[in-house]
């Protein structure tokens, strides 16, 4: 319990520090007032603007207004949409949230049997291609190779169209595309980009796991014992090559949505990777810093239940460091 | 390179570590080449960056137009497809872009920009590491915490979001980039350089050298710093291309290089638009020539971590 709150501080500790870096950051680049006031405005005009946003004040007094601001939720308005800017965020997060699971699952989907196999007929045709295919999808820039899907699919074989999100359906109170087939037909080839990279890693991590499984004493055993393969596979050697793909999936949750910013601006996904892009291509400053705030933030929540999960799972890793 | 000092495998224990400079410094590197070349793989990765460096970098002699001299564009030679002859009579082996430059020359001239910038940023990063990680092994108590601190924290978030919030809030530009290059980087390398500084603390050489007397700077620097090297290398390689690719990826994004500077990433931006309407190639090709680079640099990387291997010199 100590420990879980040593870290909640540490978490909001470290929230506090990004946000003050972000605000210094963003205090750095310019004057907002180049951008909002008429360029043909007197002295005066430009004055009145300038003390009525309080840019007049010294650095560390608009810095507390806008952290107070923040704690309220309130990161200003969009310049492009005249919105509050967390709300515009907010909004966007369940694509955004959709896509990383969908990639998620595929990853999973896929890459544990491809895995398994490859690690079960290891030096066969069949696993050194796998193996081959693993490498090509760590080295293919991802944006690349969204375009590439997008040539061969949506271009040359017209099955997939090529952006959007398609019809969302409702289940369960969860409003989503994966619901529908329309919803579904969009998401694919996006998903699929957002995956290649940890389908890779997940084929390795099922790999090396299977053949290490494979030689320990309770395996042969099993053999030695007549269990039917199946049942050595999907039970034996399935169940302790989880862990740490299971780890896996919970760390690489928060580069998915990191990553989901190309793939939705290609894809023209309407999350929120794709919004951020543009608002920082128009400039939208206060959208640009609340999705800075609200992505570190959930990073830092990210980390912090990695690390909670990690001494659930695995009784042997002691946080602390203290007690050995 | 002098960074084998304790590599020679003859010398008795004992004498290793005070007179390595008589035994010959040649050595080591010798059998580093030879073991490299026995791999047919890294030594066509080798051939393969070899080949792409010196075309990228000759790139104002040998490519058929300078496709930033607006005088030798010609907008009727717009989009013209692979090995179609243009309106001046070259043909296009690429093709062209839309505003009728030769994909084969703008690929030449992107390629030299994403080295520099991968190398360069690389560079700076690994020095930057390198020192960090050294200082941090070195001292170890509260200047080991602070660093190391810094680092866990770093490398929790993943590489494109740190640069995409960095030229956010500085915007595009070949410096600014450059920049948020080193700070993703910095951190990987400062790692790797504090581990294995801290397995090479342990080692006699080094206090030999302290009961020598010798000043901890000079410890650090002229002891440790060689022998640290050799993983580092492994890891500067591979760094080096997941540098282009993140510059690549930013470009595309329209955060990274201006478009008065175009690396690889941009010219596939700019084909991006006319891949819907078939014309694949102004993506198409610049995507490869990035692959063949990035290909070419971890093949070689991949051999080095296997040479470089302490637990392979037999």
């Amino acid at each position: 319990m100590v420990y879980v709150i040593r870290r909640l501080l540490q978490a909001l500790f470290l929230a506090l520090v990004m946000s003050f870096l972000v605000f210094a950051g963003i205090f750095a680049v310019g004057n907002p007032v180049d951008i909002l006031i008429d360029p043909d405005a007197t002295q005066a005009e430009r004055a009145r603007l300038i003390a009525q946003l309080g840019l007049d004040r010294p650095f560390h007094q608009q810095y507390f207004i806008f952290l107070g601001n923040v704690l309220q939720g309130d990161f200003g308005n969009s310049f492009v949409y005249n919105r509050p800017a967390l709300g515009l965020i907010l909004e966007r997060m369940p694509a955004t949230l959709e896509l990383a699971f969908a990639a998620i699952m595929i990853a999973v989907v896929l890459g544990i049997p491809l895995g398994l196999y490859a690690g079960l007929r290891h030096g066969s045709v069949g696993s050194q291609a796998i193996m081959a295919g693993s490498i090509l999808g760590f080295s293919v820039p991802n944006f690349w190779q969204a375009i590439i899907l997008i040539m061969v699919f949506s271009v040359a074989l017209g099955w997939f169209p090529v952006s959007g999100r398609g019809e969302v359906g409702e289940f369960l109170g969860i409003r989503s595309s994966l619901f529908t087939l329309n919803g579904l037909h969009h998401i694919a080839l996006p998903a699929i980009n957002l995956a290649v990279g940890h389908l890779a890693l997940v084929i390795r991590l099922a790999r090396s796991g299977t053949r290490e499984v494979q030689a320990q004493d309770f395996i042969r055993f099993a053999r030695a014992k007549g269990l039917s393969e199946s049942r050595i596979v999907l039970v034996h050697i399935l169940r302790n090559i989880l862990i740490p793909i299971v780890t896996l999936v919970g760390m690489s949750f928060g580069g998915l949505i990191a990553f989901a910013v190309v793939t939705e601006t290609i894809f023209a996904w309407p999350g929120m990777g794709k919004l951020i892009i543009d608002s920082i291509r128009l400039l939208d400053r206060p959208v640009v810093v609340a999705y800075l705030i609200v992505i570190v933030v959930i990073f830092i929540i990210l980390n912090l239940l990695v690390d909670l999960l990690y001494s659930l799972i695995d009784p042997r890793i002691r946080l602390d460091g203290a007690r050995q | 390179m002098s960074a084998t000092d304790t590599q020679p495998p003859a010398p008795p224990p004992g004498a290793a570590p005070l007179a390595p400079r008589a035994a010959a410094p040649e050595r080591p590197a010798a059998r580093v080449i030879r073991d490299f070349a026995k791999s047919p793989l890294a030594m066509i990765g080798l051939a393969m960056l070899v080949i792409i460096t010196a075309a990228a970098f000759l790139a104002p002699w040998i490519t058929p137009q300078n496709p930033y001299d607006l005088r030798s564009l010609s907008i009727m030679d717009s989009r013209l497809a692979p090995g179609e002859v243009g309106f001046s009579g070259v043909s296009f082996w690429l093709g062209s872009d839309g505003q009728g430059r030769d994909m084969f020359s703008a690929i030449l001239y992107g390629l030299r920009i994403s080295l520099i910038v991968g190398v360069v940023a690389c560079t700076s990063a690994l020095f930057l590491g390198l020192s960090l990680g050294l200082v941090a092994a070195y001292f170890g108590g509260r200047i080991d915490t602070v660093i190391m601190r810094l680092v866990d924290l770093h490398l929790s978030f993943p590489p494109i979001l740190v640069a995409l919030i960095l030229l956010a809030v500085m915007g595009r530009g070949l410096e600014n980039i450059i920049f948020a290059l080193i700070v993703v980087q910095w951190a990987t390398f400062a790692r790797m350089a504090r581990a294995t500084a801290l397995s090479e603390r342990q080692r006699e050489y080094v206090e030999a050298a302290q009961s020598l007397g010798l000043s901890g700077t000079r410890i650090l620097f002229g002891h440790l710093l060689p022998n640290c090297l050799p993983p580092l290398m492994v890891l500067y390689t591979v760094e080096i291309a997941s540098a282009i690719a993140l510059e690549a990826t930013l470009s595309f994004l329209g955060v990274g290089l201006p478009a008065t500077q175009p690396s690889l990433g941009l010219l596939i931006a700019n084909g991006f638009q006319f891949v819907l309407s078939g014309q694949y190639w102004i993506s198409l090709f610049p995507g490869i020539a990035l692959l063949l680079l990035i290909v070419a640099i971890n093949l070689v990387g991949d051999r080095l971590r296997d040479v470089l291997n302490p637990r392979n010199i037999t």
